[in-house]
């Protein structure tokens, strides 16, 4: 791979005058330009290296590890894995986590695309089609926390929601199940990563070509064939990416449930971060890797259903 | 292309709804912020004060906000500076092929789809092995960075990916060397996406929350310490602060898009 000549950023070292006199520096040169790539992404390897890498291995080890007396013993013990694999509270946590990540999944499913649609085919002018799109991506750059607590005014007993529904007739007393319920619990989700959706299927739907539409069109396509032979199986790769991003969240998630359901609802992140408060390391560890392996199991399922390669 | 029926305006609605639903409940919260001194929670207001914002800079209050927030800056800005440097780095990288390109690759990706707790609990439990004690400029940075980083990335891919390799060329057969070359032709013409991978940077770290609150250590960040409020404050001086870290945030972001655009219009305005 370094015999080959590079052109981009070091090329002019390979192009220096071919006398004599420059055949030294050419070759530095040549050196310095095959090993610029690995310099250039060596802070990327050493973060992920330190912080990715290492933590995850260290979750590994010490899920076999005991503990005594709040102080990790290393050694080798499958006590950890029995006791999370056993628990009839870890399948049910795992069962309600998973039903979480199905609705939400097809909430924002649902919502995403049709705002994507919208966005992609329905906007003509690009301009407006870029502040839309912008307007839709803002609030992914403001707090989630505070996104969550901005529900309760809505949600609350006294809250928006209620008002408007004992004005309207709707009911006479105050719905208790809108805050702090798994309810609540859907909405903060999908009002937090539906725009995780938004965005790959907008950027695969803006690479359809626009004439394959005319042509269906022209073939007598109505609009219900144009989407679903065209439109919906050009954009799987953006659904999926989309489906692994709002899936990976809500099956890790600890805060939203913790925060919206008032600690009335589980979640397997949530029953890792009790774990982690008692100071259960490695029980916490073990779950940890369960709840990776179950994550990693699932995205390689989306994967094997839709090929993405195309996008990345 | 579509014409301008029902349809489109059924979508339109939709899309307002879908927008409405966004913003909503932050302008919801803005306007409780300026609940009266006997205001609560919710709807009705109790008059319109300041009150709450005062409270926020009083000192009995609650938590350490200003140490919060200070620290949580702090913190943002060296992500934010890292961030663009190694994105930067490993987009120039990823121009070209080298060993072990596609395993950083997917190293990167899968960074981002760990679920946070992980990250969380693997750094907390790494420098508890190493005996190191956690803090916000140690194990909360490199938590911040496998948040920020494949953002910043994916941003620089996508510009390399679009970039015009013609332009390089042109340069080198100028007689640029290839620092010239990176200076004055790579480097400006990606500078508005580094600043965009600058913003990314900035705000995640900001407001990051999930992986940072096993590995902050004894002094939290701003978004753990307003987590910890939600616990035991009831008052609107939550949706106070709730508010000025928002107008914070968007402050960026519009500051961030008003000089991309004046480096644009610069940049036409040099085009003949």
């Amino acid at each position: 791979m370094s015999s080959l000549p590079r052109d981009a950023l070091t090329g002019a070292a390979i192009a220096a005058p071919p006398d004599g006199a420059a055949v030294l520096p050419r070759a530095r040169g040549r050196r310095l330009a095959a090993a610029l790539p690995y310099l250039q992404s060596l802070p990327l390897w050493l973060v992920m290296g330190v912080f990715l890498l290492i933590p995850i291995l260290t979750i590994v080890a010490v899920s076999f590890w005991d503990d005594q007396e709040y102080a990790l013993v290393p050694t080798f013990i499958l006590d950890n894995y029995r006791e999370v694999l056993t628990s009839r509270v870890t399948w049910t946590t795992y069962l309600s986590t998973l039903r979480y990540a199905a609705i939400v999944w097809a909430a924002t499913l649902a919502i995403g695309f049709t705002v994507a649609y919208f966005l992609s085919f329905h906007v003509r002018s690009a301009l407006w089609q870029m502040v839309l799109f912008q307007l839709c991506a803002i609030p992914f750059l403001t707090s989630n926390v505070i996104r969550m607590i901005s529900w309760i005014p809505f949600l609350g007993r006294n809250g928006i929601l209620n008002r408007t529904l004992m004005a309207l007739g709707v009911t006479d007393h105050p719905l208790e199940f809108l805050l702090f319920s798994p309810f609540a619990v859907v909405l903060a989700f999908v009002h937090l990563y539906t725009l995780f959706m938004v965005v790959p299927i907008f950027n695969t739907m803006m690479r359809i070509e626009r004439s394959l539409i005319e042509a269906a069109r022209d073939a007598g396509a109505g609009p219900v064939a144009v989407l679903r032979h065209i439109v919906v199986p050009l954009s799987l790769p953006g659904i999926a990416i989309g489906t692994i991003f709002v899936v990976t969240l809500v099956m890790g998630d600890f805060v939203t449930v913790q925060m919206m359901s008032g600690g009335q609802s589980a979640s397997v992140g949530l029953m890792m971060k009790n774990q982690i408060s008692l100071l259960q390391y490695p029980v916490a560890a073990a779950q940890a890797v369960v709840l990776l392996a179950t994550v990693l199991l699932m995205v390689w399922a989306i994967l094997r259903v839709v090929d993405i390669r195309r996008e990345l | 292309m579509e014409t301008r029926g029902p349809r489109h305006w059924a979508l339109a609605a939709f899309f307002a709804l879908f927008v409405l639903f966004l913003y909503g409940p932050t302008v919801t919260i803005v306007i409780l912020s300026f609940q009266g001194p006997d205001g609560g929670l919710t709807f009705p207001m109790r008059g319109v004060s300041l009150h709450w914002f005062a409270n926020l800079f009083q000192k009995q209050m609650v938590g350490d906000f200003a140490g919060s927030f200070r620290r949580s800056l702090a913190l943002a800005l060296i992500v934010m500076g890292l961030t663009v440097l190694v994105a930067l780095g490993a987009g120039l990288a990823f121009r070209r092929r080298f060993f072990g390109a596609t395993a950083l690759f997917y190293l990167t990706i899968a960074s981002l789809i760990v679920p946070s707790i992980l990250i969380s609990l693997g750094i907390g439990l790494m420098f508890n092995v190493a005996g190191l004690p956690p803090a916000w400029w140690s194990s909360a940075l490199g938590a911040h960075l496998t948040w920020t980083l494949p953002f910043g990335v994916l941003i620089m891919f996508a510009v390399f990916n679009r970039f015009d390799h013609a332009l390089e060329e042109a340069a080198r057969d100028l007689g640029a060397s290839p620092w010239q070359g990176f200076r004055h032709v790579v480097l400006p013409l990606i500078a508005p996406s580094l600043i965009g991978v600058a913003l990314f940077g900035f705000s995640l770290s900001y407001d990051e929350f999930a992986r940072t609150v096993m590995a902050a250590g004894s002094d939290n960040t701003l978004p753990l310490e307003i987590f910890a409020m939600t616990t035991n404050v009831t008052t609107p001086v939550l949706y106070a602060l709730g508010s000025l870290t928002t107008a914070f945030s968007l402050a960026i972001v519009v500051a961030v898009v008003l000089v991309v655009l004046a480096m644009r219009r610069r940049g036409t305005a040099h085009a003949p």
